[in-house]
């Protein structure tokens, strides 16, 4: 078991810089998600913490060795590949015994080893069947296993889950987070699904174009943004933005006046921002309500779409822009009526005019009874 | 900072490259680098065959030498510009004949109909045979007196006289050009069915919807695809019926009128004992070859350079 | 598919005719070997006589069977040396990218475009000096300038089609790159390993201008080489039954090979061409 500390790593291919300058510090046992769009340089990344691929600058440490250029082997790391990459010629054993074979272990305790890993994953009966004798989720499971036995210090998943149909990727998550607590090692996983994120990670690390954009807990993530990238990023339906003024600086926060009437006063620090500055408000569609609230926003229904647990509103705004909100039970309302969205100061976001979210100021979440407010 | 350090896995790969290419390269030298080489050397020397190591160097008198108001050497002998000109014509006109019933046949092979795996069989049957028995077959076949093909023709009516078909000088290249077509087209024909094969088939269903003509599909949708696989097949094919040899040299022996470059370049080496002037034509039809080599190379370079990580 | 009989008819017609135009020859070589003496010389296209005396008097007038067991010595041991120098440059061309790869595909694409003839006065050296003339040992030798740039390229293309993960994986296992070729790759690379040798013993089964320049004695030379310089009592009338018989025995198990093997060969001349 070991930390990773990653210090301006770059990544060049040939001229062109995918990965500028990344530092980050993961704790033993802790377990990271990177998430971020296709392109982002999250898997590189992760690849160049597995050595499959050269570091162009900065440093790698796992524990405190500086592992630059050291082979996958010495690293101390295992991995699990989006497309399994289990061994087609080999059993299930065989696939599980390849490591510490090559390693050099006794047959007894290479035995032991796969037997017990096979236990954990419920793999013992298909040892003996070839990777296309099996199952997405099993082969998933035995790549898993793979790992699992040359006993890892470091555990690496590249988009484990997103070769699995919707069901079974909700039980491999579990799994997989059972794994976690169970072992206690440390785990890097990187994916584009925000859910798997949300849920698995300890730490979210957001990546965005070669750069970190937050490293937080999901929660953190969820209810301080640090940007509007961020902001968008996680939550889904995404965040709603509005682009608008400052109307007034309070202790209170900022406030700022909606189009559909009325003024919401976000509790944010304001100290850097005075009246009249452009600045984006955001919230969350979950966060607006049918009517009520502090202000209001009103538009024309475009679509509903019925989530059966909750619905989606989308809405056109006066000054044209497109709101979600999403909102409990059924609807009855339907495309072409207006209607008037509440907005709640307390969930409010305010981004500055360079994308930078200010700070909220309550602690981590709005307050409980705000929440519950919320939904009627 | 420290420079950036490829790691302990790229520089076992890159050093692993080498080892294993260094045996595939050493033989690859051996067998053909060296004997390259060799060759155009001798081609400047008065070599010959009965004592390869005593020779001099003449300069370019292989090639070309002006002596005594006359001209000698390779190029100013006309049976060797006559078979340069019997193997361009080959090239030719074999290969365009290939090109077209190759892709008829492609065509025929990329319907569904029952028995199309059968029919697939039965044409790489002329493409397992040796070219010698080829050859020979051919040989027997398009024999003047007891040829099963003039019987044929009689029978029919379409000639009226046995014709010596690999003898006489107006049908000779013709018959090498017949067998030479009956050999290779099933290799142009699976190459232009691989290509079709990779077709995407929507656009053949939107062309369908539409109501265009096959024909015009065909011309306007087809031809355009799989032109790049066409032209590698006739770069393939064209460089591959440039060296010609052992057809010519079986179905007609050392015939003036069907004689190739390579024939030619034999005949001065081992029956001539000429190493120098033999030497001399090899290195000639390598000048061609690797000149047509380079054209392709640096037409497809740029193909080639894109998907090379 | 709605069509007139008119256009079935011809398409009908169409196969039929490359069928006859594939096969016949070879049919007709086949009815050829089993009709001789004065029955040789007649044209009739259906079978007519099945007299194996061309098939005797080819094996008394010349040692044929020695002809038959050189070609395949020279043949294995050509498939066998190029598959096994082509499957590791192979892992080194179409896996590892490090300087001057491209070059180097290009030089050995180049030689299997070399006309044969070129290296000829050189290779008669190099066979010369190192005493292999008028032996296996030099159509060995010679013949590998066919088979492996052919070996190479192939096999470049089928590894280059094996997914990288599988490779990182195994070096993730601690494997070495030599582990990589000899525990993932050979044997993942086993059908295309039979494809790409079947297609360079064919290679090598026909090949003819070095069989026939480096060969002196009628016991040395293989099977086309045999075939082409066969000849019966006279000097001036050729054998032509014992020819056809001749061609029928070499060419019977080839074309076998081929039928069996008829899906992998064809991926094998198109991943041969069509990439390049």
């Amino acid at each position: 078991m070991a930390s990773v500390r990653l210090e301006g790593v770059r990544k060049r291919f040939g001229t062109v810089e995918v990965v500028h300058g990344v530092d980050l510090a993961i704790a033993d046992g802790e377990f990271v998600v990177f998430v971020g769009p296709s392109g982002c340089g999250k898997s590189t990344l992760l690849r160049m913490i597995a050595g499959l691929e050269d570091i162009s600058a900065g440093d790698l440490f796992i524990g405190d060795k500086r592992m630059n250029a050291l082979s996958p082997k010495e690293r101390g790391i295992a991995m699990v590949f989006q497309s399994y990459a289990l061994y087609p010629h080999m059993t299930v054993y065989q696939n599980m015994a390849f490591g510490l074979e090559i390693a050099k272990s006794s047959k007894d305790d290479i035995d032991a080893a796969v037997r017990r890993a096979a236990g954990i994953l419920e793999l013992t009966p298909l040892l003996d069947r070839l990777p296309k004798q099996l199952s997405g989720g099993q082969r998933q499971r035995v790549a898993i296993g793979r790992a699992i036995v040359r006993k890892p210090k470091v555990f690496l998943f590249d988009e484990p889950l997103s070769n699995l149909d919707a069901a079974l990727r909700v039980q491999m998550r579990v799994e997989i987070a059972k794994l976690h607590d169970d072992m206690g090692v440390t785990m890097i996983y990187v994916t584009h699904d925000q859910v798997e994120a949300m849920t698995l990670a300890d730490k979210i690390v957001v990546l965005n174009d070669g750069r970190i954009e937050q490293v937080g807990a999901p929660l953190t993530l969820y209810h301080h943004p640090d940007n509007l990238f961020v902001a968008g990023f996680i939550g889904s339906p995404r965040m709603n933005f509005l682009e608008t003024r400052v109307a007034e600086v309070s202790p209170e926060g900022v406030g700022v006046d909606l189009p559909g009437g009325g003024r919401v006063v976000a509790p944010v620090d304001a100290q850097a921002i005075s009246p009249g500055a452009p600045v984006t408000l955001g919230i969350r569609p979950e966060h607006l309500t049918l009517g009520g609230g502090d202000a209001g926003l009103t538009g024309r229904i475009e679509v509903v779409e019925q989530l059966g647990e909750a619905f989606l509103l989308h809405v056109r705004l006066a000054d044209r822009t497109l709101f979600t909100a999403k909102l409990p039970g059924d609807s009855r309302l339907s495309a072409g009526a207006e209607v008037r969205l509440g907005v709640k100061g307390a969930f409010c976001h305010v981004f500055d005019a360079d994308g930078q979210a200010m700070s909220r100021r309550d602690g981590s979440a709005p307050p409980a009874s705000a929440v519950t407010s919320s939904s009627h | 900072m420290a420079k950036p350090v490829s790691s302990e896995l790229t520089r076992a790969r890159v050093r692993s490259a080498w080892i294993f290419l260094a045996p595939m390269l050493g033989v690859l030298a051996l067998v053909a680098g060296w004997p390259l080489i060799r060759t155009i050397f001798f081609s400047f020397t008065d070599a010959t065959l009965a004592n390869l190591t005593d020779y001099r160097f003449i300069g370019f008198d292989n090639f070309l030498e002006y002596y005594e108001g006359e001209w000698y050497g390779v190029m100013a002998d006309p049976t060797w510009w006559r078979a340069v000109y019997n193997t361009v014509w080959f090239t030719v006109v074999s290969v365009s004949i290939e090109l077209v019933l190759g892709m008829i046949v492609a065509l025929t092979l990329n319907t569904a109909f029952p028995g199309r795996g059968m029919l697939r069989a039965a044409i790489l049957i002329p493409w397992a045979i040796p070219t010698i028995v080829s050859a020979k077959m051919w040989g027997w076949m398009l024999h003047d007196q007891f040829g099963v093909l003039n019987d044929i023709l009689m029978t029919l009516g379409i000639i009226s006289a046995p014709v010596a078909w690999t003898a006489s000088p107006e049908t000779a290249l013709w018959a090498v050009v017949m067998v030479d077509v009956w050999k290779t087209t099933p290799f142009m024909a699976l190459l232009i069915l691989a290509a079709l094969q990779m077709l995407p088939s929507d656009c053949y269903e939107a062309a369908k919807v539409d109501g265009i003509h096959p024909v015009k599909v065909f011309f306007k949708v087809t031809l355009p695809l799989i032109k790049p696989a066409l032209m590698v097949a006739i770069i393939f094919r064209g460089l591959d019926a440039l060296r010609i040899f052992d057809l010519v040299y079986v179905l007609t022996s050392s015939a003036r009128d069907t004689m190739s470059m390579s024939v030619y370049a034999r005949q001065q080496l081992v029956d001539f004992q000429d190493v120098g002037a033999g030497s001399a034509a090899s290195t000639l039809l390598f000048m061609i070859i690797a000149v047509l080599v380079l054209i392709t190379i640096m037409t497809a370079r740029v193909r080639l350079g894109e998907d090379e990580r | 598919m709605r069509s007139s009989l008119a256009a079935r008819t011809g398409f009908w017609l169409l196969i039929l005719a490359i069928v006859v135009f594939a096969v016949f020859p070879f049919y007709y070589a086949i009815l050829s070997s089993f009709r001789s003496g004065p029955a040789l010389f007649s044209t009739a296209i259906w079978p007519d006589s099945l007299d194996l005396q061309n098939y005797v008097s080819v094996f008394r007038d010349q040692p044929f069977e020695r002809n038959i067991l050189n070609s395949v010595i020279v043949a294995v041991s050509v498939v066998g040396i190029s598959l096994f120098l082509g499957v590791t440059a192979a892992f080194a061309l179409g896996r590892i990218s490090f300087r001057g790869r491209g070059l180097l595909l290009l030089t050995i694409l180049s030689v299997s475009m070399f006309p044969q003839v070129a290296v000829l006065s050189g290779m008669f050296e190099l066979v010369r000096a190192l005493g292999i003339y008028n032996s296996p040992w030099a159509l060995i030798l010679s013949n590998l300038i066919l088979t492996l740039p052919f070996t190479v390229w192939v096999l470049t293309t089928f590894m280059r089609a094996l997914p990288r993960e599988l490779e990182e994986a195994a070096y993730v296992d601690g494997a070495t790159p030599w582990t990589v070729v000899r525990r993932i790759f050979l044997p993942l690379m086993w059908p295309a390993m039979v494809t790409t040798g079947l297609l360079a013993f064919i290679a090598a089964w026909n090949e003819f201008l070095f069989a026939l320049t480096f060969t002196l004695s009628s016991e040395q030379r293989t099977v086309p080489v045999a075939i082409a310089l066969l000849s019966g009592a006279t000097q001036f009338e050729l054998p032509w039954g014992n020819i056809m018989a001749a061609s029928v025995i070499v060419t019977v198990p080839v074309v076998f090979l081929v039928l069996i093997f008829q899906r992998r060969i064809v991926s094998g001349l198109t991943a041969g061409a069509v990439k390049g």
